[in-house]
């Protein structure tokens, strides 16, 4: 496996102008000879086949959930940065690419994120003329708010929604390209296997959920944007249907997997209540502005929040993290939060959580200024729990959230595969080891409307049109081994329910390869992995059968992708052996007991070659160059 | 043409429809009720006002004709309407709890119907004189002229108990076919905004007291003894 | 707690459908209402059955893909929330519960709780949208837009599609979720130059997609989970009279460009 970045020469300011100068254009004419395969309907799926549909390529695009406005994108609550600078207050391309940078504690690559940064202004005009409602001052303008990772204020919101918004903006456009013929768009079709001929991506196999036939699809080039894999751990602010397979399948035919075991969790999630909680929900990450962090002094206290004086009460990130207190960053936040409870100073039923109190607030500011800031977040908050946050303090846990690593892309965002592009949560690209807020919204339309449509054009100009169709013996091949795969699972006919390994792995990926690991937990959880994927082959039930809508079905694939991936992130969390952004090795800390980087060894992407069936996977290296934003640690304090 | 067309059949416009053409039907009502109270006013102003509607002659014809044109395109939108819709949903809930719906809009199919077979009833009681030959053949000579006595066909029709509970009955339908149809109609047509919001729900309702309260105290002057 | 499902239990979508009835027994009121049937699936597989199908995905009320009546009412008997923001504590120990699929003939029962929602995105595709490619714009701020009409569309475009109005509906229409998308694109500058061919192309595919029409019930407003206004249906009917009768259109409606 060769891993070129193909970062075009230059000054960082002029990469992105030049490459686009660089890149071999198709005929007008010619473009809808050619057939583009966009996998996933979020941001970056919708946007990109938007995109390549009106330059006039024709586009099939899949999403495995009824309608492509479902995607997950549609819960991101907090906003899209963008450095227009609408506020006066310093901000620049530049300033945005320092803190993402930054943010991302050294671990992506300038190049691309200098580009994302530029990009950023492109996407709020896109977004604007399209109709999206975003928040607006009495002037008529647009209004941004702060955020966290950054001084400046360029995060533009609607409301908590701006996801959702961004999304329907992006299907609304897609929707148009579906009218004027030039998408045709396949719902409830869930993508099983990457078909490559002669080392190029010629397609893809589906099924199609609802009548359970197995298709094959040819194109020219495949564009994967199927978001993240935070279910891996089973409970996550993921939606339920979120999952690893395109990307692992992906993976098993050659595409390199950077950094899987960059994960962010976000620190202010509902905690689970009980063995049958199914998902976390994500509190905003605004909470933190007024909300004061706490545990009683006394590990075991059992008595209510309001019982607990103020003498008695541990304001630990005040406490420890003077200077930023409650607004340190994400990953910093929910480690502390974390070894809190693994004291034994957690509060409510599990002991797995802390408070997050506005009692102050609410005395400082008034219980109607509270509310007017965040009565849409007690609401739900409310609705989820049934307690009273502006009564109780909340009870609040870190909750798997985002997921930095993903399939390894270049410059133009093709995988190692050629024909074979990665775009979104779904990509390694540009955040790093950790992501800052109101980032992903950001890349994933970059890459859809700006990036994708470029970069893919210039492919097709390049290697031509492809010859190979649906008849083609390798399509044949790999559509076999889907069917064997899937009669696989149906044959087992053991006794556990896809949905309990599922648990199973979650529980083993939270507690050993969560928001701190350490050598031993990891090889534990590599050697429970393999027991459970033994387990999986053997004792596996998924009633019902393949031909028709079974839901049993769909999850027993994705828990058997989730469980060769688990496998994969462990290995490459054991191997990274330092601490940095989301990833926290415990062997490797301060002695504050703060992350440790290693620059010397680990500045670097490491990219995962498959190997075949139990056997390690190969790792490759691509080494990365701080030119302009210095190699620093990071401090709170 | 093609654009009427499209408009006439699509749901939205076959509303505007029923909105606009509700509008007339309300206007007669009205008008209608306006003439009817006359017979507070003794037996000549009554049967003058009968008498100047019959000289009319053509103009007359031509409110008739516009008025059951009203009535039939009304008709005429409510049964495609309503055939549409009732195709719209094959198989029915087993268990249905509503929250917004009032008993009045649930059963405007059924209080139309039930308007429809009245104000036949009426026409033959009232216009064609098929009910009570009699009341209707009565005459008032003003000037040596004989001419038709509404006055003394209305009174002779309501001292029967019967007919004048008929007619309370149907008001009390027709009022409830109203107070839907007045609120509706105003959202159909597009009346929105702060002014409106609140007031769209209660005009139906204050109309359809209205008409009722007006047309029944006739029936009820009747049996009274205050108009005889 | 323990609860009675009646549960609708429909194999295909020319299957004929029938309620099946389960025992609950130990539910925790902490739980989410689909965690509940969570919970009955699994049973339903230990005991060698198949689960029972249901659409679902965010689980943060956001998505629109859930969809369950449930005792007559879309989403269930909260106000302003979808079925899988719905708790238990909302219900009491002994209660019988209804649960049924989304019924219009719009909306083919695809299996057991689940529905084809297909008709909403065609509808979107007939014009739902600002004709605008990727890259021919102008910059953000040259468009002021007031706050108050800012608001006004934010607050029509919080739809998330999940036809909980079309259910709701006596008559099976899709009123609310049309003049939702009319009213966010109406109220913006940007929605402005295709305002009335998009408002007739939309109502022709909603009329074509065998929904039912407008009797202004308001139902749809009470069980959307959004609370998105009725007040935009009549906005909805004045922009297509005009745009059926009066407005200035080309003679080709459609949305390539």
């Amino acid at each position: 496996m060769k891993l070129d970045a193909h970062i075009p020469d230059g000054p960082i300011d002029e990469k992105w102008d030049r490459a686009r100068f660089e890149m071999k254009l198709v005929n007008p004419a010619n473009k809808r000879k050619f057939r583009v395969i966009v996998v996933g309907s979020g941001l970056a799926g919708a946007s990109a086949a938007a995109s390549l549909a009106e330059l006039g390529y024709a586009v099939d695009c899949f999403c495995f959930q009824d309608s492509p406005r479902r995607a997950h994108s549609i819960a991101a609550q907090g906003g899209i940065n963008a450095a227009k600078n609408y506020q006066n207050d310093g901000d620049s391309v530049y300033r945005l690419f320092y803190d993402t940078v930054k943010g991302g504690d050294f671990r992506a690559r300038e190049a691309n994120v200098y580009r994302l940064a530029q990009l950023s202004v492109n996407i709020i005009d896109q977004c604007v003329a399209q109709g999206v409602p975003f928040a607006r001052d009495y002037g008529g303008l647009l209004d941004n708010r702060s955020f966290g990772g950054a001084q400046v204020s360029r995060t533009f919101y609607a409301r908590g929604q701006t996801g959702q918004q961004l999304l329907l903006g992006a299907y609304q456009a897609l929707s148009r390209q579906i009218h004027a013929g030039r998408v045709t768009m396949h719902t409830r079709s869930e993508m099983l296997d990457v078909v490559v001929v002669d080392g190029r991506t010629r397609g893809i196999i589906t099924r199609d959920l609802i009548t359970g036939k197995i298709e094959r699809h040819a194109g020219d080039v495949v564009l994967l944007a199927t978001g993240g894999y935070s279910n891996v751990f089973y409970l996550s602010t993921n939606a339920k249907g979120c999952n690893v397979t395109s990307t692992v399948r992906a993976w098993r035919r050659g595409a390199g997997f950077a950094n899987p075991c960059f994960t962010q969790i976000h620190p202010t999630g509902i905690p689970p209540h009980g063995d049958h909680s199914s998902k976390t929900t994500l509190m905003s990450e605004s909470l933190r502005n007024d909300g004061r962090v706490w545990v009683p002094r006394n590990s075991g206290d059992a008595r209510k929040p309001d019982q607990i004086p103020e003498a008695e009460r541990d304001y630990y990130l005040e406490r420890i993290y003077p200077s930023f207190g409650n607004l340190v960053p994400r990953d910093v936040a929910s480690r502390a939060a974390k070894r809190m409870c693994d004291d034994g100073f957690g509060v409510g039923p599990s002991g797995r959580g802390v408070y997050l109190d506005f009692g102050n607030a609410i005395q400082r500011l008034g219980k109607d200024a509270v509310a007017a800031k965040y009565g849409n977040l007690f609401h739900m908050y409310s609705k989820i729990t049934g307690s009273n946050p502006y009564a109780t303090p909340m009870v609040i846990y870190p909750a798997p959230h985002y997921t930095m690593g993903g399939l390894w892309v270049d410059y133009d965002l093709m995988s190692t595969i050629p024909g074979l592009f990665v775009l979104g949560e779904a990509n390694f690209s540009d955040h790093g080891a950790n992501r800052l807020g109101a980032s992903a919204l950001m890349q994933g339309l970059a890459d859809g409307y700006f990036i994708a449509p470029y970069t893919v054009g210039d492919y097709l100009a390049r290697v031509g049109k492809s010859n190979v169709t649906t008849d083609h013996g390798d399509f044949e091949r790999v559509e076999g081994q889907v069917r064997d795969r899937i009669d696989g699972l149906l044959s087992i006919k053991g006794s556990r329910s896809p949905d309990s390994f599922h648990q199973a792995l979650g529980r083993i990926m939270w507690d050993k390869c969560g928001m701190a690991r350490n050598r031993d937990g990891l090889h534990e959880a590599i050697e429970q992995i393999r027991a459970l994927k033994d387990e999986f082959q053997q004792n596996l039930r998924v009633p019902g059968s393949g031909t028709d809508l079974n839901q049993s079905l769909e999850k027993a694939g994705r828990v058997q992708d989730f469980l060769e991936f688990a496998h994969l992130m462990c290995t490459d969390a054991l191997t990274r052996e330092e601490s940095c952004g989301g990833h926290f090795r415990e062997e490797y800390r301060t002695p504050e007991g703060e992350a440790l980087r290693r620059d010397d060894d680990f500045c670097h992407a490491s990219v995962w070659e498959w190997q075949g069936d139990n056997t390690t996977p190969k790792l490759h290296k691509e080494a990365l160059a701080f030119e302009h934003v210095h190699l620093a640690t990071r401090s709170y304090k | 043409m093609n654009r009427w067309r499209a408009f006439f059949v699509s749901t939205i416009g076959s509303k505007i429809v029923m909105a606009v053409t509700g509008i007339l039907l309300l206007l007669f009502v009205l008008g209608h009720l306006v003439g009817n109270l006359q017979i507070f006013l003794g037996r000549t102003a009554l049967n003058d006002y009968a008498e100047g509607l019959r000289k009319l002659g053509p103009l007359l014809w031509v409110a008739r004709i516009g008025l059951l044109a009203a009535f039939l395109l009304h008709i005429d939108a409510a049964v495609r309407l309503t055939l549409r819709s009732q195709a719209a949903r094959p198989v029915p809930y087993a268990k249905t709890r509503h929250s917004a719906t009032t008993y009045a809009a649930r059963t405007m199919v059924v209080s139309g119907i039930l308007v429809v077979l009245y104000v036949l009833y009426h026409l033959m009681h009232f216009t064609w004189g098929w009910v009570a030959p009699q009341a209707f053949a009565l005459t008032e000579t003003v000037d040596g002229a004989a001419r038709h006595d509404v006055y003394g066909m209305v009174v002779a029709g309501f001292q029967q108990p019967l007919i004048a509970i008929v007619y309370v009955v149907a008001q009390a339908v027709l009022a409830m076919h109203l107070s839907h149809g007045a609120s509706s109609l105003l959202q159909t047509l597009g009346v929105r905004g702060p002014l409106f919001e609140n007031v769209k729900n209660y005009v139906g309702p204050a109309f359809a007291l209205l008409v009722f309260v007006g047309y029944v105290s006739i029936p009820a002057a009747v049996l009274l003894g205050i108009v005889k | 707690m323990n609860l009675t499902l009646h549960v609708w239990r429909q194999k295909g979508p020319h299957d004929k459908g029938g309620f099946e009835t389960h025992r609950m027994s130990d539910v925790s009121p902490d739980m989410s209402f689909l965690e509940m049937i969570d919970v009955l699936n699994e049973t339903l597989i230990a005991a060698g059955k198949e689960p029972i199908a249901f659409d679902h995905d965010c689980r943060e009320g956001i998505c629109g893909m859930c969809s369950m009546v449930i005792n007559g009412r879309p989403h269930g008997p909260e106000k302003g929330t979808t079925t899988c923001q719905l708790h238990m504590r909302k219900f009491r120990d002994g209660d019988e519960i209804t649960i049924e699929p989304w019924r219009a003939k719009a909306f083919p029962v695809l299996k057991d709780l689940c529905v084809d929602r297909g008709a909403f995105d065609r509808i979107i595709q007939a014009g739902g949208y600002v004709s605008v490619n990727t890259g021919s714009v102008q910059d953000a701020n040259c468009l002021p837009v007031s706050k108050v009409a800012a608001d006004a569309a934010f607050d029509a475009a919080t739809c998330i599609g999940c036809g909980a109005c079309v259910a709701a509906c006596p008559n099976g229409a899709a009123m609310l979720f049309v003049a939702a998308k009319i009213s966010h694109l109406a109220h913006l500058p940007q929605g402005q130059p295709e305002r009335h061919l998009r408002v007739t192309a939309m109502v022709e595919q909603m009329d074509h997609e065998a929904f039912g029409h407008c009797t202004n019930h308001f139902e749809c407003g009470e069980a959307c989970p959004k609370d998105i206004s009725v007040e935009n249906i009549a906005l909805l009917n004045a922009d297509y009279a005009k745009g059926a009768l009066w407005a200035a259109r080309p003679k080709q409606l459609s949305g390539d460009g």
